[in-house]
This record gives C-alpha cells, sequence and structure tokens, in this order.
C-alpha cells in the first residue's frame, strides 16, 4: 500500500489562518476523544492484569493452609505478614517444632536466590549473543545479493516455530542418543549436565529467537534512506565507519526496543527449559528460572507461590524500570533527531 | 581493506553528493564491493544453514521409521507415513487435531479483541494530545512486560474456584494480558511514524477528525495493523506457561499438547511422532509468514513515505 | 465514532464477562462440613471420572453395569490423560462441591491430600471394604492416616529386565547383580539402570532403594519423617556406590523409563529395572535386539525380593456424592474377581486381587505376571501425604545430588529429613 495515492493536494498559503482556529478548537476535543480510545484498553488491562496482581498481593499475605494434627485435615492457614516473603527471599522454613530455620535443600525455599542467578544468567548471555547474533542477520538481510529472499525466508523459520516445538526439537536433537552429539562425536549429557544443560538452553533459545532481534534490527535499518548510505559512499566512509556513524546511531530506536523486550523477554524465560531439562541439570537445578520456581510452587501452596510471583515481578519491574530510565531518554532524544534528520 | 580516510561522518548534510566520481575510484569501488559481496554470500549461507538446519532435522526424522529412531544419516532413511497416521491419531490419548483447532481458535478470539480494542488507544496515544499521557503509556508499557507467572498463580486459584479451569475463556483471558499492550505498543510507535501531514491535510480540506480517520488513516494504516495482527496471533500461538495449567485436553493449544506429546506406552517417548506433529505445526505457520513475510517486514518498518 | 462505540461496548462486553466470572466463586477448600455424613444409604444414577481410557476398559465395564442397574446408571466422564490436569480438574470439582463426581479415581500420590483436605468419604463403617483377598500392600496406598479412603483398582510395580544370553539365573540380591556386573564390563556393555532422571521415577527408585533395606521416607501418618536413619542410609548408599564404581552408567543420570528402555533394547545394558509395559515393546519392537533374549525377575533385594514402589490407581467416593450407596456397590464392582480379570485380558493392566496372578490362563497371555506379582507383594507405596509435591521435590532434589556424588548420603538424607519436615509445617 503506497501512501502516494492518498495524498492530499498542497496546501497554500492562503489557507494557513483558518488551521490553526481549528486546531486549538481541536486540542479541546481531543482530550475528550482520547478518554473515549483509551478507556477499553485500559479497562481490559485492569481486568486481566490489574485483577490478578492484586488478589496475587493479598494472597502472598496469607499462609498456606496448614494441618490439623488432631485429625490430619487441613485447616486455613490465617494472615502471614510478610512471612511468604521472608520464606524466599531469606530463606526461612518453619520446621516441625514451629522455629524459624534456614530452608534445607529440597526445599523450594532454598532455590530462590539460585533460580535468580540462571535466570538473570540466560537473560544477560542470551540478549547479547542473540543482539549481536541479530544484527549480523539484519545487515544480510538488509542487503541486495541472489538469493536474498532465501536468506529472509529461512530466517523466518526458526521465528515462526512456537517455543514449545523448539524445545521438543532441541530435546530430541540432545538426546544423548541424539544428533548433537553425533555430529560433535561427543557423549555430552545435554539436558542433565550442569553447564552442558544450561547451554542446550541458551542455544534453542538463541536459535529461536535471533529472528526476532533480526527482523526488529531490520526494521530500523530499512527507515534508513538510501541516499544516506550513498552520500557516506560517496565521501568514501569505509563500511566500518558508515556501520559506528551513521547506521549504529540511526538504528538505535529499533535497536533499543529490541533489547528492551529481549531482556523482559529472556527474565520469564519458561517454556525452553521448562521442557527441554524440565529445569533440571547439575544438581537437579541448573536451568530452573524463576518462572519454573513459581509453577513448581503452584501446586504446594497458593499463597507462597502468590509471594513468589509478586516477586518475580518486582524484579522484572526494577530492571524495566532501570532500563527505560538509562535508555528511554536517549530513545527519545534519538527518535527525535532522527526525525529532524529526515526532514 | 581500502584505505580510503575522507570525511567520515554522513551526517544529513552531506546529502550534497555533489562531487562527481572518476574513473579510479569507482573501479575501487568496484573491487570492494565485489569483496563484500563474497562475504555477504558466505555469511547468508551460514545463517540460511543454521535457521534450516534443526528444521530439516525435525521435518526427516518425521519420516523416519520409528525403529530407527536415533539414526543419524542425514539424508531420509526408513521412509515412513506412520508418524504422521500416530501424530493425527486419538486412540494414544493425544488431539493434535483438536489442539490445532484450539490454537486456532485462541489465536483469533486474542486476536480481534486486542486489535479492536488496542487501535484506538494506539491511534490516541500516538496522536491526540491529553494529560496523564505519560502515565497511560507507561502503563501500557508495564503492561507489555509484566511477566505471565505473576496471573498464572491468582489465575489458577480464581479459575478453581470459579470452575473455569480448562475453559476457553481460562485460556482467552491471560494471553490478552501480553497480546493487548504487544498491539497497543507496536501500533503506537507504527503511529507516530505515519505522514500524519496528510491528515491535516484532509482536515484542511473539510474532513472532521473522524472522517480524516477512516479516509485517510485507517487505509495508511492498514499494512501496520495487520502485522500487528500476525504478531499478535503468533504470541498467542507461541503461549505455553499458561495453557499448560490452565488448559484441559479439549482445550488445550498445539504447544502444550506436543510437549505432553503422549507415546503407545505410558512411559514412551515418541520422538518421531512429536517430530511429525511439529512438523504439523509449524509448516502452516511457515507458508503463512512466508506468504506475509513483505507485510512483517515491511509493516515493522511503517515509516511510510518513502521518497 | 461507530468504530470507537464499537470498541467501547467491546471492552465493556468482556468486562462484563469476566466480572460475571468474578462473582460466581469465594469459598475456597477447608473443612466439608457434615457432607462426609450424608447420602450414605441412596442410590441413583452416578458419574464415575478417570483420565483417558487408554486400554479402552472403561467403556465396556460401564455398559455391563448399566445393564444389570438400569435405575443406577453409571455416566462415565473422562479426563485428559495428563496427571497435573486430572488432579487440577478434580480439585476444581472437589471445591466447587460438586455432587456429580460420585466416584473418583485417584493417583496414590494425591490420596493424602484430597483425604485431608476432606473430599473423599472414608472407608469405614457401613464402607468398610472387603480387603482380604487383595494384595496388601495395594491396601496401604489408598490408607492415610490410619483410615482407608480409597479402594485399590489396578496396580502395577517395577521389575528387573535382564539379559539371560548373558546370565542364565537372574540375581536375586542387590550384591548379586553388583558381581554379575563384570560380565556386563567383559561384554563392554553397561551394567544396571533405572530411572534416575530428576522427576517423579527417581523418587520411586530411591524409594525402593530406601524401602529394600528397611527404611522408609515418612511414617505411617504421612507426616513423620523417618528417613534419616542407617537403613534409609543404606539403601541409598547403595545406588551411589553403584554410580561410582559404573556398574550403573553415568547417562543413565539421565534416564527416565523410556531411555533405559532404549538402551536396553539396544543391547547396551545387562539389567534393567522398569515397569511391566516394556515386556511387550522390548518383544516386538523393529529395533529391539533382545527380543529372544532377555528375562524378566523380581527386582533384586538384600536377601530376597527387593521392594518395589507401587504404581497403579484407586478408586475413591467424592463426600459430596448424592447417591453414596450406588456409588459403593460401583466400587465394589471394579474390585470384584470379574473386573479385575477383564482388567487384565483387555487392558494388560495388573490386577489388585491376589488369587488372579497364579491364574494359568491370565500368565499365558502375560508371562510377566507371576514375576509381577512377587513385585507387587513385596512393594511399598510411596508417601501417602498431603505434602506429597513437597516430599517428592525434597526426595529428588537431594538424591539427585548425592548419586551425582554433589553431597554424601548422610549431608543428602539430612537434607531430605529436614525439607519434607518444613513443608508439613506448612
Amino acid at each position: 500500500m503506497s501512501a502516494s495515492n492518498v495524498v492530499a493536494p498542497p496546501t497554500t498559503p492562503t489557507r494557513k489562518r483558518p488551521v490553526r482556529a481549528g486546531i486549538r478548537k481541536a486540542r479541546r476535543g481531543q482530550a475528550r476523544w482520547a478518554i473515549y480510545l483509551i478507556v477499553p484498553s485500559i479497562v481490559l488491562l485492569a481486568v486481566v492484569i490489574g485483577y490478578p496482581v492484586v488478589s496475587a498481593i493479598i494472597m502472598s499475605f496469607q499462609k498456606d493452609a496448614g494441618l490439623d494434627p488432631a485429625t490430619g485435615l487441613f485447616v486455613q492457614g490465617g494472615f502471614a505478614g510478610f512471612e511468604n516473603y521472608a520464606h524466599w527471599l531469606l530463606q526461612q522454613c518453619m520446621n516441625a517444632s514451629g522455629q524459624t530455620i534456614s530452608c534445607p535443600p529440597g526445599n523450594l525455599g532454598s532455590q530462590f536466590w539460585n533460580a535468580v542467578s540462571v535466570t538473570f544468567f540466560f537473560t544477560a548471555v542470551t540478549v547479547v549473543v542473540e543482539t549481536a547474533l541479530g544484527m549480523w542477520f539484519a545487515f544480510i538481510m538488509n542487503r541486495t545479493f541472489r538469493g536474498r529472499a532465501l536468506v529472509r525466508a529461512a530466517i523466518l523459520v526458526p521465528w515462526a516455530i512456537p517455543t514449545a516445538v523448539t524445545a521438543k526439537l532441541w530435546f530430541f536433537i540432545f538426546s544423548v542418543a541424539g544428533v548433537a552429539n553425533a555430529v560433535l562425536n561427543t557423549h555430552i549429557l545435554w539436558v542433565s549436565d550442569e553447564w552442558a544443560s544450561r547451554f542446550a538452553v541458551i542455544i534453542a533459545d538463541t536459535w529461536k529467537t535471533t529472528p526476532f532481534m533480526a527482523l526488529l534490527i531490520l526494521a530500523g535499518l530499512q527507515v534508513i534512506p538510501e541516499e544516506v548510505y550513498e552520500a557516506a559512499k560517496v565521501d568514501g566512509a569505509t563500511s566500518w565507519q558508515r556501520f559506528w556513524q551513521v547506521t549504529l546511531p540511526l538504528i538505535r530506536p529499533a535497536l533499543l526496543v529490541a533489547v528492551l523486550f529481549r531482556v523482559l523477554d529472556a527474565l520469564r524465560i519458561y517454556d525452553l527449559p521448562a521442557i527441554l531439562t524440565h529445569g533440571g541439570g547439575g544438581t537437579g537445578n541448573a536451568t530452573t528460572t524463576l518462572s519454573i520456581l513459581v509453577v513448581d510452587q503452584i501446586r504446594q501452596g497458593f499463597n507462597s507461590a502468590s509471594a513468589l510471583s509478586t516477586i518475580t515481578f518486582i524484579i522484572i519491574f526494577i530492571v524495566a524500570f532501570i532500563f527505560v530510565r538509562i535508555l528511554g531518554t536517549n530513545v527519545v532524544r534519538t527518535q527525535e533527531a532522527q526525525q529532524k534528520g529526515a526532514k | 581493506m581500502t584505505t580510503v580516510a575522507g570525511p567520515a561522518a554522513a551526517s544529513a548534510e552531506a546529502k550534497a553528493k555533489s562531487q562527481t566520481s572518476n574513473a579510479a575510484a569507482k573501479s575501487k569501488a568496484h573491487r570492494r564491493e565485489r569483496g563484500a559481496a563474497w562475504r555477504t554470500r558466505i555469511s547468508a549461507i551460514v545463517i540460511v544453514l543454521w535457521c534450516l538446519l534443526p528444521f530439516y532435522w525435525m521435518v526427516v526424522t518425521s519420516f523416519r521409521d520409528v525403529g530407527y529412531t536415533f539414526e543419524t544419516t542425514p539424508l531420509p532413511t526408513h521412509f515412513t507415513w506412520d508418524n504422521y497416521i500416530t501424530a493425527f491419531s486419538t486412540r494414544l490419548g493425544n488431539h493434535l487435531g483438536q489442539a490445532l483447532l484450539n490454537s486456532l481458535f485462541i489465536g483469533a478470539c486474542v486476536t480481534i479483541i486486542s486489535l479492536l480494542v488496542g487501535t484506538f488507544a494506539a491511534y490516541a496515544l500516538a496522536r491526540l494530545d491529553f494529560r496523564f499521557k505519560g502515565i497511560v503509556l507507561g502503563l501500557i508499557l508495564g503492561a507489555s512486560m509484566f511477566p505471565g507467572v505473576a496471573l498464572i498463580t491468582p489465575l489458577f486459584q480464581l479459575f478453581t474456584n470459579i470452575g473455569w479451569m480448562g475453559t476457553y475463556q481460562a485460556l482467552i483471558i491471560p494471553s490478552i494480558s501480553f497480546a493487548l499492550p504487544l498491539s497497543v505498543y507496536v501500533l503506537t510507535s507504527f503511529f507516530r511514524e505515519m505522514p500524519w501531514d496528510l491528515e491535516e491535510a484532509a482536515r484542511i480540506d473539510g474532513c472532521t477528525q473522524a472522517e480524516a480517520f477512516r479516509k485517510i488513516i485507517l487505509p495508511l494504516a492498514a499494512p501496520a495493523v495487520f502485522t500487528t495482527a500476525i504478531l499478535a496471533f503468533i504470541s498467542s500461538w507461541n503461549e505455553y506457561l499458561i495453557s499448560s495449567q490452565l488448559s484441559s485436553d479439549a482445550t488445550q493449544p498445539v504447544t502444550v499438547a506436543i510437549a505432553a506429546f503422549a507415546g503407545s506406552q505410558p512411559h514412551q517417548e515418541p520422538y518421531t511422532a512429536v517430530m511429525a506433529a511439529g512438523t504439523i505445526v509449524t509448516v502452516p505457520l511457515v507458508i503463512l509468514v512466508l506468504i506475509f513475510q513483505r507485510r512483517i517486514v515491511a509493516g515493522l518498518t511503517a515509516g511510510g513515505v518513502k521518497g | 465514532m461507530k468504530a470507537a462505540r464499537v470498541s467501547v461496548i467491546a471492552g465493556a462486553a468482556i468486562l462484563g464477562l469476566a466480572l460475571a466470572g468474578c462473582t460466581g466463586g469465594g469459598s475456597s477448600g477447608g473443612s466439608s462440613g457434615g457432607a462426609a455424613g450424608a447420602n450414605l444409604t441412596d442410590k441413583g444414577p452416578i458419574t464415575y471420572v478417570q483420565g483417558k481410557d487408554n486400554s479402552s476398559v472403561v467403556r465396556p465395564l460401564i455398559d455391563k453395569w448399566n445393564a444389570a442397574h438400569p435405575n443406577e446408571k453409571v455416566t462415565f466422564k473422562e479426563q485428559s490423560d495428563q496427571a497435573d490436569q486430572q488432579h487440577d480438574d478434580l480439585v476444581q470439582h472437589f471445591q466447587a462441591k460438586d455432587p456429580n463426581y460420585d466416584v473418583v479415581d485417584v493417583d496414590v500420590v494425591w490420596t493424602g491430600e484430597f483425604a485431608a483436605k476432606g473430599w473423599l468419604q472414608p472407608l469405614t463403617g457401613s464402607f468398610k471394604m472387603d480387603n482380604s483377598k487383595l494384595v496388601a500392600s495395594t491396601v496401604d496406598s489408598g490408607t492415610y492416616n490410619g483410615t482407608q479412603y480409597a479402594a485399590p483398582q489396578t496396580s502395577d510395580g517395577g521389575m528387573l529386565y535382564y539379559r539371560k544370553d548373558l546370565v542364565p539365573t537372574p540375581p536375586t540380591t542387590w550384591d548379586a547383580m553388583m558381581k554379575d556386573c563384570d560380565i556386563a564390563k567383559q561384554a563392554g556393555i553397561g551394567c544396571y539402570a533405572g530411572q534416575f532422571a530428576k522427576y517423579e521415577g527417581l523418587t520411586v527408585n530411591v524409594a525402593e532403594a530406601i524401602n529394600t533395606n528397611g527404611g522408609t521416607i515418612v511414617g505411617k501418618d504421612g507426616k513423620t519423617v523417618t528417613v534419616d536413619n542407617a537403613k534409609a542410609k543404606a539403601g541409598l548408599t547403595r545406588l551411589v556406590d553403584a554410580f561410582k564404581s559404573g556398574n550403573i552408567p553415568a547417562e543413565a543420570i539421565t534416564y527416565q523409563e523410556e531411555q533405559g528402555r532404549q538402551a536396553f533394547e539396544a543391547g547396551k545394558l545387562l539389567f534393567l529395572r522398569n515397569w511391566p509395559y516394556v515386556y511387550n515393546l522390548a518383544k516386538t519392537d523393529g529395533s529391539s535386539m533382545v527380543k529372544d533374549t532377555f528375562g524378566v525377575a523380581p527386582l533384586p533385594g538384600m536377601t530376597g525380593p527387593g521392594a518395589s514402589s507401587l504404581g497403579g490407581h484407586n478408586a475413591a467416593i467424592s463426600v459430596y456424592s448424592k447417591h453414596k450407596a450406588t456409588a459403593f456397590a460401583f466400587v465394589q464392582f471394579l474390585q470384584s474377581e470379574e473386573t479385575q480379570k477383564f482388567f487384565v485380558t483387555q487392558g494388560s493392566l495388573a490386577p489388585v486381587l491376589a488369587s488372579l496372578y497364579d491364574d494359568a490362563s491370565l500368565n499365558q497371555q502375560l508371562p510377566y505376571l507371576s514375576t509381577l506379582k512377587t513385585s507387587i507383594e513385596n512393594a511399598v507405596p510411596r508417601p501417602v501425604s498431603p505434602f506429597y509435591p513437597a516430599i517428592t521435590k525434597a526426595v529428588q532434589d537431594n538424591a539427585y545430588a548425592a548419586v551425582k556424588g554433589d553431597k554424601t548420603v548422610d549431608q543428602a538424607v539430612k537434607d531430605m529429613a529436614a525439607a519434607i519436615q518444613t513443608a508439613s509445617a506448612g
């Protein structure tokens, strides 16, 4: 769909004044318009996100049901204060005689910090690798050469495969008798060795998600007008210089958006480790991410699980906040600069 | 690498491009371009192999006799269609066919609702001036970063209490929580980059804002909306975490069905049938994406007016 | 303008939809009030709830029942074949006090939870089951805190698959099996494997090791932690030592049932602990290299057969059922000799009636039946506890660390005990 067929006739200077008045009038109406337009989204989000969040917070301050020692039947737990949060953050558990002790291994509470570090490790490694690879993919796809259509098609394949299927596919590739070991001529226990299992998850995630990065970066690349490159070329800039001084600043907004999305996505990683390694590996928790821990906890007690999911949310929120705070201002500035440059 | 120094920055002023290039520079540039072309070609091959080989392996395995699951010959051997029959068979308690329909249905509902509601919000955010705009934007961005696991516990309890476990609405509602913010966010950035001058021009021509929206903006935005729809649909199609906990046999989407694919025996992992199921799920999506790949890529670049 | 209105309406509709949901619920589990004492003698149509009927045994049985009881017809509600989904479906209906879930099929590991929530009708008083003809261990699997809540329906136990071409007489004790590992070494194959990946199968295998040495994980009340003692340690030590010596090959740490079966069928294992399902597959699989060269034996123990963990399913009556007398009669019907025989012939499901294991014609159909009898007779159910998910987690995490050599057996057992305790302390 080309814009040219809807281009309005050029305005003439004589019509400028009435326009200004109209705009002022319109501005008053805009707020009301905006409310009409935005309210449905906000209401919907309040229902699908707001309600669960509030009830999760309320639940997180309740004790999980305990047993009545006399009958062996469950009784309601009552108000818990910050007990559920202390359980995760400080690894506080209750022993049989009701004393607070440090959670022993094998209790989910003892895995909290492990899950935090696993999650952050996955996030850091996958986002860095995927950004680098994604940029490479995008640059290649942005060039003109024979077979470009094939590359573009190929790159969309991993992106189009659902993560759950990806996990199953790599689960098969990484099985002991599988093709990964056959090709490498190794006998690596990909889904159970501590580091091998982590890298199995990282490799599968990289395969699956790099195309997403590449597409978003490519989107940034394609809004750069051809003339800018040509001008740089004519000026004799090397391709390296062109990359650092022309391309990178111009794709910065797209890149930052892509990275932000990926970071937030990686922090809640669940599907791949849950299916590929079942959160196992190493001593059994090498790939247990925060999301997996929450799901593990659900059937052991809603309220404690709510506290953990609330903590997870806060962690992700903080990361996002830092991200937007530090880089967000730049996003706006770069965008403005870009728009100015385009005019 | 060549040693051409020259003024580095290709700032906007450099647009001038007034210099006439002489023959020597031309041939140098030509050589450079040929080297680059080779590097591009090799990179392209590596990328294509990296992207396609695992997929190829899935397809090849899906045609292999189950008795030769771990055969590592790269070419198809022990060819059979059995795995596809097994994949669709409900005899073993798998419901791939049903799951495909479920995924389609859930994805369609989620996409339609998200776009219906999200398009207007995105228009307002990109276009209109109003107080609390920052807050609304922040809210929606916040929602788009929202982790699914934070929803799952309360929803699990809520749906258990009201008997919604395993129903379609129990799967659609949580999916909106990520598809709607995604749609609003993507559309807002599309709309920001659209040539709004045209809208003003239309207003000058006597259109009301609503008319301008319908006659000028909507046709211009259609590719953006369409691309966003694909993105929203795929995000819903890929969803696993919440569905894996809240769905039932009758409503489970393909992701859950495949992850839990059962073999002919209680403990059997039917790799070949899973690969067949994976191929079935993937191929239509790949075809869809390939058909609309221009839309997806071009839609993402919806800066709009070229030239 | 019109479009905006549409979106508002759509939003409102969805909101209404969601709010309609919110008003419905509220109450959550806990005490069941007097439900357990109600409707004890009432008869009428009931519903039987079970996971996927993969062996096609339930429908013919129900047809038969319905033909004989036209006024007390049973409707079959078939659940998913995913254990978690079955569990959640049951929880949801119990929480809603659904009177239409009359007889439910419960996994051994849920019995404690459902009983403690007060959802299962105690099988006492007029509902006392006659358990005299059953394999005793199966009854324990339906018993929580000294009260029977679920009636055994089908059973399952682990067996030792061995290569009779290499080991003509199967070992009867663990030590003898470890000695036979020299044969495996000479043949250049792995010696023994079970299920040691970190999942429910590991709990099964570790519990077997511990029980075989006379230890237990928790006491009969499902709460008292008993795992931190010499017997349990000795049991776990056997597995740890076998891993250390290579008698259990290192890759067995990734084995679930299937990987072990594949290794065994590929001729790469001398001994394999697995469920009866392997028998037919190993006989018929195209790629099986051991079709005619394997045999089955009871799990090796200390001096005699080892203690298998118990599989299988139990039937329980919901306290919210309106027709409990019919429900009870149906449960008895499930345990009748006729039904049990049908389970074997039609579904290859191990019966709970002891006498059937010696039935000659059944043995002809399932040649492993007599071996399985020894297994099930010596079997110990996994802990019947309301906190089973936490217990199995504690066992898996710590036993896994121990067999990998990351933790001493002493420490593993100590941590296991502490972790189980913290779980049951709430």
